[in-house]
């Protein structure tokens, strides 16, 4: 039985209301209302649930089920802010309750120190602005542990010589290790490297109202249908409504915040399913939409008193953004792995989580998983060897071959802040609603695309001496598609360099807060959402602590 | 090895995997699936083309024939993917209905340039189709995670050949006529099953369980 949801009016000043339902504003919904505040979260997408997520590759992937719609969203794409953007698919993210979630990989590791201080231990980085986070590791530190307990992540502490300290174990053991993980394991200590189990949001052992994993492989791109995944949809969102005082309000797309004459927001302006406009009236508004839609909003929200964007003096909402660079390499062996099932990843190594420029040439630095995340559409149209036949026996050969004799080795790593890299609004292009559409300004940093084939070729060493019978990298060159959307409207504790403070609140707008991929100030190595939500636990502390204080009236 | 519980097990008794109270909580949900699949194994018949004329889907299905052949193992024919494809020109794949509509006379016109005494595809002899598949396509290098379409191809053909993967290896309970009886699946080696438990394959049949790494580890920078 579901509880009993509170509907809220409109014109009822709520405490809060949270601007999208993923990551972040899951967990910021159910730490509010958990604290006794009234709570509305707005989110564009549906409330899909269990009963929706199939395993029809068209459904999900083609059409789109649980992500954007580029039909109704249409992005634009160029390199440099000197060029005409051109109309191109541009990002992918979660567009239902949960966000994205919903359909991540839920590899959940955390950031490391070096991951906070970064600027302070190297120094400037040419062509960037690398800078330091106003919070450090150990300020993370119990929120990280509060995500692996509250949230439910399986994983081997201490299994790792690189992990930062910690101050709990995991709630539960990792999940299964996978033909593709002995296989990294094996072949990683031969090469005097360091494997662990990986730390996944996916239960190994039932919670109440959610089943440990069934290894179904529908995992990457797919919502998960027994609830073992760890998304804000099924770890967060029932916790929040089940205090009474959190309404989820889906298919409401949110397109301004509202201001007074005062310079304090008053509420969020967004269309419901049949397009009709509403105010719903909040003494505060937390944007949680993601390093793409929240640089958005605070831009279609320009007012007289903010004329460059909400909360905008800065002039750098939208910049820096980092999408995270990454190598990968594939490899066939002998015999049957069948990776395809169960979850993506069991072991990964972080030996290379930092490297010394010097002795590479370049900044940066990634952890290595083993893996296998696609669904046999997907494999069938993307993962068979350079040169295999398209069509006809030798396809057909080679894909019956293949399939349950593959994996992957996946890098993944830093991105650097650069000012030019940026979500912006389009000034021609228009989504379904008449309004600006998002421009993606990219241009990798040299030191990524360099870190990303490093990282290829130390895969390619691994598969090399795991004894894989084929392998093939594809030399990675500058990205022009955006899924890991970071560091946008980033934290600070310089008011003309930074969008946020350590509070998540904006430097301009006192009871504006933001939070989710766009407050990161630098990349980490790959696996975001983890941050993300111990970032938003934290969050949620100061926010709480603020409106008991009387700071937000 | 893996004990095999196919998806009508799982949905009616459960697994020592998945908690009652998941179960009472999805026992409606799982119920309607459960009775929907059994709709779609009981139209499983050959379902009547809404798009294509008979004529066209003979054209068409050898097409795929092709692109997916029958040998030793069943092939594109076999796994009913010209019904799929039919379907699907009505449902999500409206837009390529012109792409279809104008490509199969393209193709037969290029049928009798090269066999003049060939009077369309499906009579061609499967080296003469090759023939004619080979003038619209152009092999693409195709390394890594390459999903976009090959440029070079026709996008008659390019269509087709996506088309014809997707429905020899679409989720036979998907409800879209496609790999019909899950015989894609079963030719890559993939079981139906809907829920799987270790050990899954050769490599970690036989692990050991997890050992730490040596204690004198120490972090080294590369």
């Amino acid at each position: 039985m579901k509880p009993d949801l509170p509907r809220y009016k409109t014109s009822d000043e709520v405490d809060f209301v949270i601007v999208g339902s993923g990551a972040a504003g899951g967990i910021m919904a159910k730490e509010l209302s958990t604290n006794g505040f009234r709570v509305v979260v707005l989110e564009q997408g549906p409330y899909l649930t269990e009963a929706d997520f199939v395993h029809d590759e068209i459904k999900v992937l083609n059409q789109d089920l649980l992500t954007n719609k580029p039909k109704l969203q249409p992005t634009s794409f160029r390199k440099t802010p000197n060029e005409k953007a051109k109309p191109q698919r541009a990002l992918v993210y979660g567009r239902c309750v949960g966000g994205t979630s919903v359909h991540f990989t839920a590899n959940f590791w955390r950031f490391h120190e070096i991951d906070f201080v970064e600027r302070s231990k190297i120094g400037p980085v040419p062509g960037a602005d690398l800078r330091d986070w106003p919070i450090t590791y150990a300020d993370l530190e119990p929120y990280y542990s509060k995500v692996e307990w509250e949230i439910g992540v399986s994983g081997l502490a201490g299994a790792s010589p690189f992990d930062p300290p910690r101050s709990k174990p995991y709630p539960m053991p990792p999940l299964p290790v996978k033909s593709s993980g002995v296989i990294l394991e094996r072949a990683a200590r031969k090469l005097g490297w360091h494997p662990f189990p990986a730390p996944m949001a996916i239960l190994s052992q039932p919670r109440p109202g959610r089943s440990a994993c069934v290894n179904c492989g529908f995992c990457l791109a797919f919502g998960c249908e027994v609830g073992a995944k760890s998304s804000s949809l099924a770890a967060a969102i029932p916790v929040a409504e089940k205090t009474g005082r959190c309404e989820i309000r889906p298919n409401s797309y949110v397109h301004r915040i509202e201001m007074d004459s005062n310079g304090r927001v008053t509420g969020a302006v967004y269309f419901d399913e049949k397009r009709n406009t509403h105010l719903q009236k909040a003494r505060a508004v937390i944007v949680c939409a993601n390093g793409a839609e929240t640089p958005r909003l605070l831009l279609l929200s320009a007012n007289k008193q903010f004329p460059n964007g909400l909360a905008n003096s800065s002039g750098i909402v939208g910049k820096y953004l980092m999408l995270n660079s990454g190598g990968v390499a594939t490899g066939v062996f002998e015999h049957q792995l069948n990776d395809y099932k169960g979850f993506a990843v069991s072991r990964l190594f972080h030996d290379f989580y930092e490297l010394d420029a010097q002795k590479v040439g370049f900044y940066g630095g990634g952890g290595i998983d083993a893996r296998f995340d696609l669904t046999p559409v997907s494999f069938a149209l993307g993962a068979l060897p350079p040169n295999t036949p398209r069509w006809g026996k030798g396809f057909k050969d080679t894909l019956a071959h293949n399939f349950t004799r593959t994996m992957e080795i996946f890098g993944h790593g830093t991105s650097l802040p650069v000012e030019t890299n940026s979500f912006s609004l389009d000034p021609d292009l228009k989504d379904a609603w008449g309004l600006p559409a998002l421009c993606l300004t990219y241009k990798d940093h040299p030191d990524d695309v360099k870190l990303a084939n490093w990282l290829s070729r130390r895969a390619l060493e691994l598969l090399d001496a795991a004894g894989a019978q084929q392998k093939w990298a594809p030399t990675i060159g500058e990205q022009q598609f955006a899924v890991h959307l970071l560091g946008t409207c980033r934290m600070g504790n310089d008011p003309k360099t930074s969008v946020i403070n350590s509070d998540h609140r904006t430097h301009d707008v006192k009871n504006l807060f933001l939070c989710d991929g766009s407050s990161l100030v630098t990349s980490g190595r790959g696996q975001p959402t983890m941050t993300i939500e111990a970032l938003a636990f934290r969050a949620a502390d100061r926010i709480t602590a603020l409106a008991k204080r009387g700071e937000l009236a | 090895m893996t004990e095999n519980l196919s998806r009508r097990n799982f949905l009616s008794r459960g697994s020592a995997a998945v908690s009652a109270v998941w179960l009472s909580a999805h026992w409606p949900a799982m119920v309607a699936a459960a009775e929907h699949a059994h709709q779609s194994a009981k139209s499983s018949a050959p379902p009547k083309f809404q798009f294509f004329s008979p004529e066209q889907a003979a054209e068409i299905e050898a097409i795929t024939a092709r692109i997916i052949p029958s040998d030793e193992t069943p092939g594109a024919r076999e796994a009913g993917v010209v019904y799929f494809i039919d379907r699907a020109l009505t449902t999500f794949a409206v837009d390529d209905q012109k792409t279809y509509r104008e490509g199969l006379p393209g193709l037969q016109t290029r049928v009798r340039e090269l066999f003049p005494n060939v009077e369309r595809f499906s009579s061609a002899t499967p080296e003469q189709q090759d023939q004619v598949l080979h003038s619209f396509d152009e092999q693409a290098n195709s390394g890594g995670r390459n999903f976009r379409p090959n440029a070079a191809a026709h996008p008659f053909f390019e269509t087709v050949r996506v088309h014809t993967i997707i429905g020899f290896l679409i989720d036979p309970d998907s409800g879209r006529a496609g790999n019909r009886d899950g015989i894609g699946w079963k030719v890559i080696g993939r079981d139906r099953d809907h829920m799987f438990q270790p050990p899954f394959g050769y490599y970690d049949k036989d692990y050991a369980g997890w050992q730490p790494n040596p204690p004198d580890a120490e972090k080294t920078k590369a």
